[in-house]
């Protein structure tokens, strides 16, 4: 069962279509940044950012294939990576 | 377990690897994030003298490639080595084409006397100084995973051509391109952050 999940082959259209969809956000990046949103201007490049990262993940990296144990160890690493940045920014906002 | 090679354990090995480098950029980036917070007109003054041009063709050509990565791992397992071959040379191509960008990208600041410790930097804004700081150790570690990457697809290329990379063992492969993609990650996060912040 194990070995038939590694062998799980992705279809170059299945690649195709995420090379665009990653093309597009990147051109939606580039777009916003013209328009001065305030407060808001790294928040949308960021949240863009992580779509974006998302998919190179699930797809190109094949996260969406694996077993638990990576994915979970891969959540795991998220959360720690958001500990650290949470509480730098409780540190750093309220000084 | 007729081959008698784990491969999930080697995928879980290199992915390992790839949180250390995860924490590595992030530790980078959240010292970004805390000076930014501290000097936002520098950091978007600093940004508007970075070339979006530039930044966004690199994008581009790391996306292409991270794209021709995952297909020749598909190509190796279709048994189809003559795609995979032709797309891993296009793929390191692209690490050509991103590293030859980063030089005149790089060039050009030099020229202005925008370097570590040049003259204009030390004697200007601190903000300043500090951005472009966090621009050349971020980029400079970026650039060098870039080579690394390069050397890795390298060597799976070889690989590939003498066939100890096959439908049935493509670890090696699979490995580089995972290091592959994490620099494409983070090239994904560098974009928007020094380029195109306002």
């Amino acid at each position: 069962m194990d070995s038939q999940k590694n062998n799980h082959i992705l279809s170059y259209t299945t690649l195709a279509l995420v090379l665009g969809l990653l093309l597009v956000l990147t051109g939606v990046t580039v777009g916003v940044s013209y328009i001065d949103l305030g407060f808001f201007n790294v928040p949308v490049a960021l949240a863009i950012a992580c779509t974006k990262v998302t998919f190179v993940l699930l797809f190109f990296m094949h996260l969406r294939y694996e077993g638990p144990i990576i994915n979970f160890s891969f959540i795991g690493t998220i959360s720690f990576l958001l500990i650290m940045i949470g509480f730098i920014f409780f540190d750093v906002a309220f000084r | 377990m007729s081959t008698g090679i784990d491969k999930t354990g080697i995928k879980i090995g290199m992915w390992l690897f790839l949180y250390s480098e995860i924490i590595l950029f992030g530790g980078l980036f959240v010292l970004y994030a805390a000076y930014f917070y501290k000097y936002p007109e520098f950091f978007s003054e600093g940004g508007k003298e970075l070339n979006r041009v530039i930044g966004a063709v690199n994008t581009v050509v790391l996306l292409v490639s991270s794209f021709t990565v995952a297909a020749s791992i598909t190509a190796v397992q279709r048994k189809a080595k003559k795609q995979a071959i032709g797309l891993l040379i296009f793929s390191i191509f692209c690490g050509v084409v991103f590293l030859v960008n980063k030089y005149f990208e790089w060039g050009a600041k030099f020229h202005h006397d925008i370097y570590p410790n040049s003259e204009t930097l030390v004697s200007g804004e601190v903000g300043l100084n500090i951005f472009f700081g966090l621009y050349y150790v971020i980029t400079g570690l970026h650039g060098l995973h870039v080579i690394i990457g390069m050397i890795l697809l390298s060597i799976s290329l070889v690989l590939v051509m003498a066939g100890k990379v096959t439908e049935s063992k493509y670890s090696m492969l699979e490995n580089a391109g995972l290091y592959w993609h994490l620099v494409d990650l983070i090239w994904i996060f560098v974009f928007p952050l020094f380029y195109l912040v306002l």
